[in-house]
């Protein structure tokens, strides 16, 4: 078995392990459609979907109605419509970049994640050796910059369609991605500068940043959102917005816009935006893990090797790994499900409070928190 | 690999380029202009120069381009009929391309290549590490960078000045 896979040409190796991340991510895109039905239900007290159950399933005893509760079979046959519903194109658009615009949304999506780590295991040596596609020095750059080009699916499709609302839901959402993209990349800039001491070589690997959470010790196992809770808040309020989850759905504003950027869309070329909402916000959390919430170090204060030792897994690489990934999607689930909290909770801003609230009060406060971390960090290097 | 890679990223940058300025409809300008970034930023990777190529890619593609994008649609330009250049125009450019071609000219006559390993010097890859890149962006560069954050200021004030209605002064006036 690992022969075969070792004699594979690299290319082909990169391009399965390719396919099986995003064979993960796919689904959980999926599921999340399906739960936030679910967790808005239950947030508002009724039941949600439990109806649709196909016939041959209703025979099996307990499994059957369970998953009938769990509404189950609507994501299915929901996602079944999608496929074989008529892929109208309206006239009036500009087609090349009507149809541009969804497979633009899906690219940066899954791209950005060949840089995000998702597990770790073990080696002879005993080093933490992270689990992932790229383990490129750029990292957090290259998260912000290939998610960055997210926007254009967003402007793109909204011109294309050539009629108002979808128009104004493009402007909108290009006003507000690069308004929070600032104070995004700010609220980040602490972590770093903290990470990298002074004298090492620099670097913004995102693997780096769970290692520096994982060391013994106290201050050396605290999480970054005990440490940097400002950063935290910023880096999730602009996450919101960036991701164009409500309370920030300004681009879409279904109650003043019709559907914003994809009121013409309609079909499998609509299901591909929804997918891409959903994988950003999938991508989005993943990286608020890494950087908040320890990554793959089960509790503050107990890494991953602790956990290997008391389990007696520190030989089975594999079983480590399996174990770090579970842990490591528990808190992406976590932090997804917050996402869902979050919006069926908070009411949703008009357009000029969006704006206020990046421009004069994120912003600000992303900026202040970094000056005085760097004050502090530049007190408590060694001096010499 | 190396070269044809160089051959396929440096056609795409410059035919993009080309159709920037060939297109007359502003989106499909602004969307090869960001396709030439891009290839670009391709060409930075080839020379292992990652930092720079996401750097490029962050700010140019992720930011300046689509607010191009967002003003060419707030202002809703149509494609129209090409309006003839003033003279001073063509002097101004045939004086361009004329210097472009005389830079080009001596460096192609006069430059002779560092041969790596010849003496056992190589340029050291400063786009490649972050530490090297903000290194000599605070010591060697640090004037230029000045120079250019000065510019940038002037032409945002620039800016600002074309662009405010001074209400009061016209009202008085």
């Amino acid at each position: 078995m690992i022969a075969l896979w070792s004699n594979l040409h690299p290319a082909l190796q990169m391009l399965l392990k390719g396919l099986a991340v995003i064979l993960v991510i796919f689904p959980i895109a999926g599921a999340s459609s399906l739960a936030e039905r679910k967790v808005s239900a239950w947030i508002q007290g009724r039941p949600g979907p439990n109806r649709a159950i196909p016939i041959w399933f209703a025979w099996v005893p307990v499994i059957g109605p369970m998953l009938q509760k769990l509404g189950v079979f609507h994501l299915m046959s929901d996602g079944v419509k999608m496929l074989f519903k008529e892929d109208a194109l309206p006239g009036h658009v500009n087609k090349p970049y009507f149809i541009l615009a969804p497979i633009l949304a899906m690219i940066p999506a899954f791209t950005t994640v060949t840089v995000v780590p998702f597990g770790a295991y073990l080696d002879a040596a005993g080093r933490t050796i992270p689990l992932m596609l790229a383990n490129v020095d750029v990292g957090i750059l290259a998260v912000f910059a290939v998610g960055s080009l997210g926007v254009y699916s967003l402007i793109i499709a909204g011109w294309a369609s050539n009629s108002k609302y979808p128009f104004l839901g493009g402007v909108r959402a290009s006003a507000q991605l690069i308004s929070y993209e600032l104070s995004m990349t700010l609220s980040v800039l602490p972590v770093f500068l903290w990470v990298n001491a002074p004298g090492t070589a620099g670097s913004l690997s995102l693997a780096r940043v769970v290692e520096f959470q994982s060391q013994p010790g106290f201050w050396g196992g605290t999480w970054f959102i005990f440490l940097m809770p400002v950063s935290a808040f910023v880096f999730l309020v602009s996450l919101y917005a960036e991701t164009n989850r409500q309370p920030f759905d300004m681009a879409e504003c279904d109650a003043d816009l019709v559907g914003g950027f994809h009121t013409e869309y309609g079909a499998f070329k609509w299901s591909l935006f929804f997918v891409a909402e959903y994988s950003h916000m999938v991508v989005g959390s993943a990286v608020f893990t890494l950087l908040f919430l320890g990554g793959w170090n089960p509790l503050p204060w107990v890494p991953l090797s602790d956990v290997a030792v008391w389990l007696h897994l520190a030989d089975a690489p594999i079983l480590l790994g399996l174990l770090s990934i579970a842990i490591f999607l528990g808190k992406v689930l976590c932090s997804i499900f917050v996402f869902m909290w979050v919006r069926w909770t908070i009411p949703r801003f008009r357009y000029d409070q969006v704006m206020k609230l990046g421009w004069q009060r994120l912003l600000p406060l992303a900026i202040a928190n970094l000056i005085v971390y760097a004050l502090i960090i530049a007190w408590l290097q060694p001096k010499n | 690999m190396v070269d044809k890679l160089f051959i396929i990223l440096s056609v795409v940058t410059l035919v993009s380029a080309a159709l920037v300025v060939v297109n007359k409809n502003a989106v499909n300008a602004a969307m090869f202009f960001m396709l030439s970034l891009v290839g670009t930023a391709g060409l930075f990777v080839l020379l292992n120069a990652y930092l720079l190529a996401f750097v490029l890619i962050l700010v140019y593609a992720g930011a300046v381009v689509s607010l191009f994008l967002f003003i060419i649609m707030l202002l809703d330009t149509r494609p129209e009929a090409q309006k003839s250049f003033k003279k001073m125009t063509v002097a101004a450019s045939l004086l361009g391309g004329l210097l472009l071609f005389t830079g080009v000219l001596s460096l192609m006559t006069h430059f002779v290549p560092a041969t790596a390993g010849a003496k056992g010097h190589v340029l050291p890859p400063v786009g490649a590490s972050l530490k090297g890149y903000a290194e000599q962006l605070f010591t060697t560069y640090l004037l230029p960078v000045q120079v250019v954050g000065f510019l940038l200021l002037i032409a945002m004030l620039g800016v600002i000045v074309l662009s405010k209605r001074f209400e009061n002064k016209e009202a008085a006036s």
